[in-house]
């Protein structure tokens, strides 16, 4: 299991082969990454802000909860924090298991919490200025699915 | 205690972190004790119902008790994945 919160670029084809190497025994894994949209090409930049070592915190019993609830054998979340360029690689989860339906729906739980329960917060930088990305209501009603 | 702003509450009360000496029991009361302090402050918080709170790094309610805790963090809903 791996958590990591980071400034620096990742390449997720790389990380999922290292994944996928180190996952010996599982027959499924799932990946999904999260990429920095262009909102019409008039993105500049994104923002995003954490909280140093709640973030971490947050993440790890996310992941010891998925852990608990599907048989999993491995996991991985990334997450950028800092400036980050439109199409950029913002974070990647993924999940191995002897199964696809539980590498799956921890991967989607995963997601789901990442969203709303680890302290980062996006801000969009344009030509026209800076807005901080608010929160949606349908993220916070996804969380009662799980 | 230390007390952490992020995102526009930071921005708003226009530092990241301060130290506070207080005797509030509450979040609650320690948001209406730095609300008195001054505007910036009164703005930031003018509607808790879009803010969240982390004691010692842990998500929690307004009316959640103050005693025994070294951090609290105040932040608006958050925007992670």
């Amino acid at each position: 299991m791996s958590v990591r919160v980071q400034d620096a670029a990742f390449d997720a084809g790389q990380e999922l082969n290292r994944f996928t190497k180190g996952a010996a025994g599982a027959g499924a894994i799932v990946s999904f990454t999260g990429i920095v949209r262009d909102l019409d090409g008039g993105l500049r930049h994104m923002l995003i802000e954490h909280y140093p070592g709640m973030t971490e915190k947050a993440i790890g019993t996310l992941v010891q909860q998925a852990r608990d609830r599907w048989a999993l054998t491995d996991a991985l979340v990334i997450h950028r924090y800092g400036q980050l360029a439109p199409g950029a690689q913002i974070m990647m989860v993924a999940t191995a298991s002897a199964h696809r339906a539980d590498a799956f729906a921890a991967a989607d739980f995963l997601m789901d919490y990442l969203k709303s329960r680890a302290p980062f917060w996006k801000k969009e930088i344009t030509a026209d200025g800076a807005d901080w990305v608010a929160a949606k209501d349908t993220d916070e009603t996804a969380l009662t699915r799980w | 205690m230390d007390v952490l702003y992020f995102a526009w509450v930071r921005e708003r009360i226009g530092l990241p972190r301060e130290t506070v000496n207080t005797d509030a029991a509450t979040v609650a009361d320690l948001v209406a004790e730095l609300s008195a302090r001054e505007d910036r402050y009164a703005m930031a918080f003018a509607d808790t119902a879009a803010l969240r709170v982390a004691l010692d790094q842990e998500l929690t309610d307004f009316d959640a008790p103050l005693a025994g805790v070294r951090e609290v963090a105040f932040f608006p809903p958050m925007t992670g994945g």
